[in-house]
């Protein structure tokens, strides 16, 4: 098991090195770092630029010139606000890995529940009735559940009972002066969590679903009966244990998709995450922050990859055999 | 025979529900099982043996109509509820089914599954016994170093160990009833024989009665004491084994006889025998006899009537078949 891992981790080195060369180049011939510079009608500014960036090199020695440059910590400045891109990635980094965090974990607890009870209950009257809520969360679009959300739960009641606060927040992630884990901070968190996970519960309890139900109707479910195991051991020792890979695999790969996806959320809330981040660099056309953006997406999806690979192998030994 | 009875089987059908209508995969099936005896249930697919099989562990599915009694040392089995039937399942009557790798567990390792299989009956036993049972149960099953095996996966195993530890699993708590379904089917002819052997030493070793549900006569020549033949859900032959082969009294037994390769009758290039035709469709069976549109000898008018009754034609000997004695004079 451990030189699986230590193998997965090898494999994802050179899948990382080749996505940043595949965007460095792509950003370079389709952003014109010197945008700016040009209607300053100044050519020597022009060429101290091109000789810092390499422009006049090749882009193999461009690429290597930046990577170099980037994995020693120097990702330059943003030419939108002039503060240092490595600071900007990180501030923006941490509320968005806290809102996945959460969003992720309740998200996995309410799609595997509902998935065990649809399975266990199929075409009862509640699995019907979380099915059809299912196609509602995926159709319906995220800003829109999270503006209903503000007015359901924010907005009106402070209005109906005349309250002195919203009983539940809808900017940022906390209060002016606060900080850390508190009261505070889960009234802020609620709503964007809910907006967020809405989609997510909604596939994947569909996918849990499913791949319970193979699993219940599975030769090894039937021995299990046969050999007189009880009901309740069944449902979660055998199919829940079988069905816990596929899931997981869904779960990691979907969470690769969040690092980057979370803009409409953190628009709507306020909250100055990655997705704000990359918005706003790409209406000021930023392309200093903007490749650094997407290089630390990259390697996000990248070991969600990897945390999806080894999960899979953790929970089904035919895995680790490969 | 004398020996007690076992199990009763009396007047079982079974049918689905489906879009097209009823599917009767068993129809009116009566045997009697007893204590010690091994007896062959053979039949194609589809004849209804596996579900007969599992109309007795009480393992079908929910939408399954169930009909007719199945008596364990005189206690109605059908109508028990799911927790009653827990107490009879793996502890008095246990199975084993063909595809060891699909019937395993396959992210637990085979000494957990063991493991399990003895506590659901013995929760009063300590798990270091428990796990000493599992070990010792690899070990009957001829199983090397049973110790070691314990935390492998099923998917380590070669395909004749798997069913191995599918009987020693089956075995765990000593069951009055071992069925064994089709458990020799999927593996090669040699690893079938050692199977066969595990399941007589298993027999030998705890008295246990066999049901050895097959589509193949081979296996059953050398292991039954008697012999069910089934078609189409119902039985159309019962006889002790060597009638059965000898004095074979239903044309459907002569034809499955008749299709096996054998290598002192026929020359090189001579076609094995088959039935023509097939089965007909659970949910659209001929009148009378089901097995008559495949029939040579089949007659309009007697055959197609009514569904022919189980005649004695020996000691222990029923055919469900209205030309007994006509059929073989035109065989002849």
């Amino acid at each position: 098991m451990f030189t699986f891992i230590i193998r997965r981790v090898l494999y994802s080195i050179p899948v990382i090195l080749v996505a940043s060369f595949v965007l460095f180049w792509a950003v370079r011939s389709t952003f014109d770092p010197l945008a700016k510079l040009r209607q300053a009608h100044d050519p020597s500014v022009i060429q101290r630029e091109i000789e810092r960036l390499g422009l006049d090199r090749s882009i193999v020695e461009q690429y290597f010139l930046w990577l170099k440059a980037f994995v020693t910590g120097d990702w330059g400045t943003s030419s939108r606000t002039g503060s240092p891109v490595f600071q900007l990635i990180g501030e923006a980094l941490w509320p968005t890995a806290q809102l996945a965090f959460w969003g992720l974990l309740v998200a996995v607890v309410i799609a595997g529940a509902v998935s065990v009870y649809s399975a266990v209950r199929r075409y009862s009257l509640g699995d019907n009735l979380l099915t059809g809520a299912s196609y509602l969360g995926i159709a319906m679009p995220a800003f829109w559940f999270g503006l209903i959300l503000i007015q359901t739960f924010a907005v009106w009641p402070k209005e109906q009972f005349g309250l002195a606060e919203p009983p539940l927040y809808f900017v940022g992630l906390h209060s002016p002066g606060e900080s850390g884990f508190n009261l505070d901070y889960l009234r802020h968190l609620v709503l964007p969590v809910a907006a967020l996970m809405i989609a997510l519960v909604a596939t994947w309890s569909r996918f849990g679903r499913a791949a319970m139900l193979d699993a219940l109707s599975s030769d090894y479910v039937r021995t299990a009966r046969a050999k007189g195991v009880p009901r309740r051991q069944i449902i979660w020792r055998h199919a829940v244990r079988n069905s816990l890979a596929p899931f997981v695999t869904v779960v990691a790969l979907d969470a690769a998709v969040l690092i980057g996806g979370l803009v409409v959320t953190e628009q709507i809330f306020a909250i100055p995450g990655m997705g704000r981040l990359f918005l706003d660099s790409l209406v000021a056309g930023d392309v200093f922050v903007l490749l650094p953006w997407m290089i630390v997406v990259a390697i996000a999806v990248v070991i969600c990859n990897l945390l999806a690979d080894i999960g899979y192998a953790l929970l089904d030994p035919r895995v680790r055999l490969r | 025979m004398s020996a007690e009875v076992l199990l009763e089987v009396e007047h079982l059908s079974i049918a689905f529900p489906t879009e097209t209508g009823l599917a009767r995969t068993v129809e009116d099936v009566s045997f009697v099982l007893h204590a010690g005896e091994t007896l062959g249930i053979v039949g194609e697919s589809g004849s209804g043996k596996s579900m007969t099989a599992m109309a007795i562990m009480g393992i079908l599915p929910k939408s399954a109509i169930v009909t007719g009694s199945i008596r364990l040392r005189g206690r109605e089995l059908l109508g028990l509820s799911d927790d009653e039937l827990r107490e009879v399942r793996g502890r008095r009557i246990a199975i084993v089914f063909q595809d060891a790798l699909a019937a395993l567990n396959p992210v637990m390792t085979v000494g957990d599954q063991l493991v399990e299989a003895v506590r659901v009956h013995r929760p009063d036993l300590s798990a270091a016994e428990h796990r000493a049972r599992a070990v010792e149960l690899l070990a009957l099953v001829g199983i090397p170093s049973p110790e070691q095996r314990m935390a492998r996966y099923p998917h380590e195993f070669s395909g004749g160990m798997r069913q191995r530890v599918m009987i020693g699993m089956s075995i765990a708590n000593e069951p009055e009833l071992l069925i064994a379904d089709e458990a020799t089917t999927a593996l090669d002819v040699t690893v079938q024989a050692q199977i066969l052997d595990v399941l007589r030493e298993v027999q030998a070793r705890t008295g246990t009665t066999v049901m050895l549900i097959t589509h193949d006569l081979g296996v059953v020549a050398g292991s039954a004491d008697r012999v069910l033949v089934m078609y189409s859900g119902g039985v159309v032959e019962s006889a002790p084994v060597e009638p059965i082969f000898y004095d074979t009294a239903h044309p459907y037994t002569a034809g499955l006889l008749a299709s096996l390769p054998r290598l002192d009758r026929r020359s090189r290039d001579e076609r094995l025998f088959q039935i023509p035709g097939q089965p007909p469709l659970p949910t659209a069976w001929p009148a009378g006899c089901r097995f008559a549109p495949r029939c040579r000898h089949a007659i309009a008018g007697r055959c197609d009537v009514a569904v022919p009754a189980a005649v004695e034609v020996g000691a222990g000997h029923t055919a469900a078949c209205v030309r007994i004695g006509e059929w073989q004079e035109e065989a002849r």
